[in-house]
């Protein structure tokens, strides 16, 4: 998925459905105005501290993060579930999944 | 301070020993303008004729299917942006794979493109870009010969045979290519920069088949020439000529050695340094140039710490980008793009550089590391 593109069948409502906490909330980890790899760093030092299943949402604004963060979820085998518009910046969703 | 290494080949070579003493000469003999007619401007052309010979013989074309351009970037921009003209009948859209030198990438931007995929390993689809070239409207396609950012070789002769198949020029930038490993076939048009390959900077070439479909892109140029207007060079382009017919005569034994070399930097870099992706095709690959990005490593800090120990590198990371935009090839593969080093090595580089280099790697990207807290992530 490329940088602002938004899947049509999601949104910020929508995240219980596609494994949200059941707060409807994700948990955000607000990295605008960070360079990379700084917010991939937060996603790293986030993801082991929330149970599997959970979904952190990271907001970024550097143009490295749409390419660096599903790469990070492959190389660590989590599941990138995307990027929406959320709070005037790009949410980038990733689920623990081991 | 350690002795510079330089292990950026693929920006630039310094002039090869035969350039500078041809160079040289053909200031001394080849000032004058070789449109004229009086003696000096004789010798000027002689000398500009076998140049233009000794380049086409080494691409396996004939010397009037040979111009000179004032650099690489212009050659490439004259290829794409002459075929469109020439072309615009039919239809105005460039089909590029999605891995093009940015030279092409912009002359295309200019109007309608059709982007074409690459996968993991950046090589590009040959069903998407056949696809793309039977779509409605494509003047000309452009296939680089092989990455300049992460060596994969692209299949340029299959994306030929489909481009002759669609009736499109394809356009094949050969920059890292020519001088190095034998050229594809199958193409219309072909590029080249003579910097690459140990010839002066300011030198393009531009191959034009017989029989493609290409007027010259520049304002006034003169009918039937595929020289850039303006004063060339000469003795930079006789320079050119002379360090690509040296360093192609080396070009088999220099491929086999550096081949070598680039395995055991893919091999050590991954078994030594933890979490780095080594990237780009492990076999379809130019012999000279590796690539591969660390986890959590700030690409403009590891160029830093690679120069202070001795190493001059390149990186396709955001940071070190004027643009702050990570390079659009390691995008189109979606692999990591922070923390990258392009690694790539010329004919006087040795075996010792490149253990030298494995040696200091590992413990450079654990220091990194270590101050931005993230060991053990």
């Amino acid at each position: 998925m490329t940088y602002g593109e938004q899947p049509p069948d999601r949104d910020a409502s929508s995240l219980d459905a596609t494994g949200g906490r059941a707060t409807g909330v994700p948990d955000v980890l607000d990295c605008r105005g960070q360079r990379c790899p700084l917010p991939v760093i937060a996603l790293a030092r986030r993801v082991p501290a929330v149970p599997v299943g959970t979904v952190v949402r990271v907001l970024a604004d550097d143009p490295a993060a749409a390419n660096d963060i599903p790469a990070w979820c492959r190389l660590r085998g989590q599941e990138f579930l995307g990027a929406v518009e959320a709070d005037g910046a790009t949410g980038f969703d990733v689920r623990r999944v081991t | 301070m350690a002795p510079q290494t330089y292990f950026d080949a693929a920006a630039g070579l310094p002039l090869h020993p035969v350039a500078r003493q041809a160079m040289a000469a053909a200031a001394q003999d080849g000032w004058a303008d070789p449109a004229k007619l009086y003696g000096p401007g004789r010798r000027a052309r002689q000398l500009l004729d076998a140049a233009r010979a000794a380049v086409a013989e080494q691409l396996g074309v004939r010397a009037d299917e040979v111009g000179f351009c004032a650099s690489g970037t212009a050659a490439a921009q004259a290829g794409v942006l002459g075929v469109r003209a020439a072309r615009y009948r039919i239809g105005g859209t460039v089909a590029h794979s999605a891995v093009e030198h940015s030279a092409v990438l912009h002359a295309a931007a200019a109007g309608p493109t059709a982007p074409v995929p690459v996968d993991r390993l950046g090589k590009v689809d040959v069903d998407a870009f056949t696809s793309a070239v039977q779509g409605p409207g494509v003047a000309v396609a452009a296939l680089i010969s092989a990455s300049h950012e992460v060596g994969t070789v692209q299949p340029v002769e299959a994306v030929a045979e489909a481009c002759t198949g669609a009736g499109v020029p394809l356009l094949v930038d050969a920059a890292q290519s020519v001088g190095r490993v034998p050229l594809p076939g199958g193409w219309s048009l072909l590029s080249a920069s003579a910097h690459k390959w140990g010839g002066p900077a300011g030198v393009g070439i531009l191959a034009v088949r017989k029989g493609t479909r290409w007027v010259p892109p520049w304002p006034g140029a003169e009918p039937g020439s595929l020289d850039q207007p303006g004063a060339l060079n000469l003795p930079a382009v006789v320079a050119a000529a002379a360090a690509l017919r040296a360093v192609c005569a080396q070009a088999p034994e220099q491929a086999t050695r550096l081949s070598g070399l680039v395995a055991r930097i893919r091999e050590r870099v991954a078994a030594t340094v933890p979490d780095v992706e080594v990237v780009g095709d492990p076999i379809g690959r130019l012999p000279h140039l590796v690539t591969f990005s660390c986890l959590y490593v700030d690409g403009e800090a590891l160029l830093h710490a690679l120069d202070r120990a001795g190493f001059a590198v390149s990186s396709g990371s955001s940071c070190t980008a004027s643009t702050l935009r990570p390079s659009h090839v390691l995008e189109a593969m979606g692999v990591l793009s922070h923390g990258n080093v392009r690694v790539s090595l010329h004919p006087d580089t040795t075996a010792e550089e490149v253990d030298r280099f494995l040696d200091v790697l590992p413990g450079l990207v654990g220091r990194l590391r270590a101050e931005a807290g993230v060991v053990g992530l």
